[in-house]
């Protein structure tokens, strides 16, 4: 495990002041970084500021790295200018695509997972890695529907992922809970089944019940604390493959960061009595 | 028909199920888990106009703006995955907005709300120190030649109370009183971490016009009379200097005279 940092939070722009004013052990901050693809003004100064206040860690949403193309340079140009100018901690990326013939779809979409897919995902990491001169973390999507055509089961396609690119993992494990939940499979076989040894940060979000049909569509919505059973599914996987940098995901109706911080502060706990028992 | 066995064919099938109703797509759309895609893409579109026109959305309040953001979403798509952005095209959707056709100046605020973001984003450069600039001799200064900062911004509204409609949603204060109907101009400009904003006169704007195509103070404040024959040249560039509008000059010396 990195060994500075512990549990984070995903940092919006209301809790800049509180972050600030923090100082909790091994606490660090990720933000997505198309938010800081801007030539100057506040929010680089103030993401500087945080930096020098805590790790910060690039979680990127848009690259599109599922879709059938190569990363948009100057969007690989800004995040390795982002990159320099934070020295992020960790970078990451989705395994998922939202870029596509000029439009972009402000969500991570699925795909088939068969060997064409393969290859170009694999390309735009290796093009992604190379602009940064970094691994990044690749994180496994939620899924609402069942797509025709995977020729790869999920984790064998991510196993894959890491052997050809060098790239590391970042395992949600609200993601996992809400595949599973809306495809009918097991959370717990996922995670145990989920190779350890690439996981370099875990996600933890809430998630809730598709407005129309209730609890059989789950939807990661970030709008929510975590889930008693993510929760579940966290101790489970620590117990296993050790302590992993952990972040709490909140994107929408945002607490006050008390409330998130006591969420960090759980995951903190489960991270430290984890590492106190490999000691 | 969509042939979906290769990545692009399955990525072009999926955006227009994402857009459209089409029945060749059933193979997607009919399981209900696809409308959360599509949900998801609309209502992060339309949380970041709003978020990008927000005295837009307060004056004419959420449902009808989101209703008519709804409308712009799918016929405009972002094309950039900074959504900070998105919106270039929404002050001239509104224009042509038949539901807007009762609030003509909406077009307008939405315009400041754009310009806003643009003065917020842009590069940091450094302001012109007035003493520097004041101590020129008169013939000096007339011949040097001032840029606006990067992130100035200033618009001239004809016939319009833009600005002051614009401001008090922005600064969600209601005074009460109509504004007066006439013409009005907006200068943003960023102060530190701020960006703040004045009422500009017509002067104002085509002075600031004429400093960014890169004429001479001289020449700016012949525009500047053009636009308003009352105008008071050293007061307007008090003022922008005041405001730290004008960025400081990379050439020390004025531009030469070229008759």
């Amino acid at each position: 495990m990195n060994t500075a940092l512990t549990a984070g939070i995903g940092l919006k722009p209301v809790h800049y002041e509180a972050a600030m004013d923090c100082g909790a052990d091994g606490l660090w901050v990720e933000v997505h970084p198309e938010n800081y693809f801007v030539d100057g003004g506040p929010r680089l100064a103030w993401l500087e500021a945080i930096r020098g206040r805590h790790p910060v860690s690039l979680h990127g949403v848009a690259l599109s790295l599922a879709a059938d193309r190569s990363p948009d340079p100057g969007h690989l140009q800004r995040l390795a200018g982002l990159a320099r100018r934070i020295a992020p901690a960790l970078v990451s990326e989705h395994l998922a695509w939202s870029a596509w013939r000029g439009a972009y779809h402000p969500d991570l979409l699925p795909f088939p997972r068969n060997g064409e897919a393969l290859r170009r995902i694999a390309d735009n990491i290796g093009r992604t890695q190379d602009a940064l001169g970094r691994p990044i973390a690749i994180e496994n999507p939620s899924h609402y529907m069942r797509l025709e055509g995977h020729a790869w089961d999920e984790i064998d396609f991510l196993r894959e992922l890491v052997r050809r690119t060098g790239c590391r993992l970042l395992l949600d494990l609200n993601n996992v809970f809400v595949g599973a939940r809306n495809l009918g499979y097991s959370a717990a076989d996922y995670i145990d089944r989920f190779p350890a040894d690439a996981v370099v940060e875990i996600h933890l979000a809430g998630h809730s019940a598709d407005p129309q049909l209730g609890d059989s569509l789950l939807i990661d919505s970030h709008d929510a604390p975590v889930a008693a059973d993510v929760w579940t599914l966290h101790e489970r996987f620590v117990a296993r493959a050790g302590p992993r940098p952990t972040l709490i995901e909140r994107d929408d109706k945002l607490p006050p960061f008390g409330d998130l911080l006591a969420e960090r502060n759980r995951a903190d706990a489960i991270l430290r009595a984890s590492m106190r028992e490999a000691a | 028909m969509i042939d979906m066995s290769s990545l692009a064919g399955f990525q072009d099938g999926f955006a227009r199920a994402l857009a459209t109703q089409d029945r060749e797509l059933a193979v997607l759309t009919r399981q209900p888990g696809f409308s959360v895609y599509r949900n998801t893409v609309m209502k992060g579109c339309i949380d970041a106009l709003q978020a990008n026109f927000p005295a837009v959305a307060r004056l004419v309040g959420e449902p009808w703006f989101r209703d008519a953001a709804a409308v712009y979403v799918r016929q405009e798509l972002p094309r950039d995955p900074r959504l900070l952005f998105y919106g270039a095209g929404f002050p001239g959707f509104l224009d042509r907005f038949p539901p807007a056709a009762e609030l003509p100046y909406l077009s307008g605020v939405a315009w400041l709300d754009r310009l806003w973001i643009e003065c917020h984003a842009a590069s940091d450069d450094e302001a012109q120190d007035p003493a520097g600039l004041l101590a020129l001799a008169p013939a000096a200064l007339g011949a040097t030649i001032v840029r606006p900062r990067a992130s100035t911004r200033w618009k001239w509204f004809d016939a319009l109370p833009v600005y002051p409609i614009w401001r008090s949603n922005r600064e969600a204060a209601c005074s009460g009183e109509a504004p007066a109907w006439k013409g009005t101009g907006a200068l943003l400009f960023r102060c530190g971490a701020t960006v703040q904003w004045m009422e500009a006169g017509a002067a104002h704007c085509a002075f600031l016009d004429a400093c960014a195509a890169g004429c001479t103070l001289a020449e700016a404040a012949g525009a500047a009379l053009e636009a308003d024959t009352q105008a008071d040249i050293s007061q307007l560039i008090a003022a922008l200097l005041d405001a730290g509008a004008l960025a400081a000059r990379s050439q020390p010396h004025a531009r030469k005279e070229t008759s």
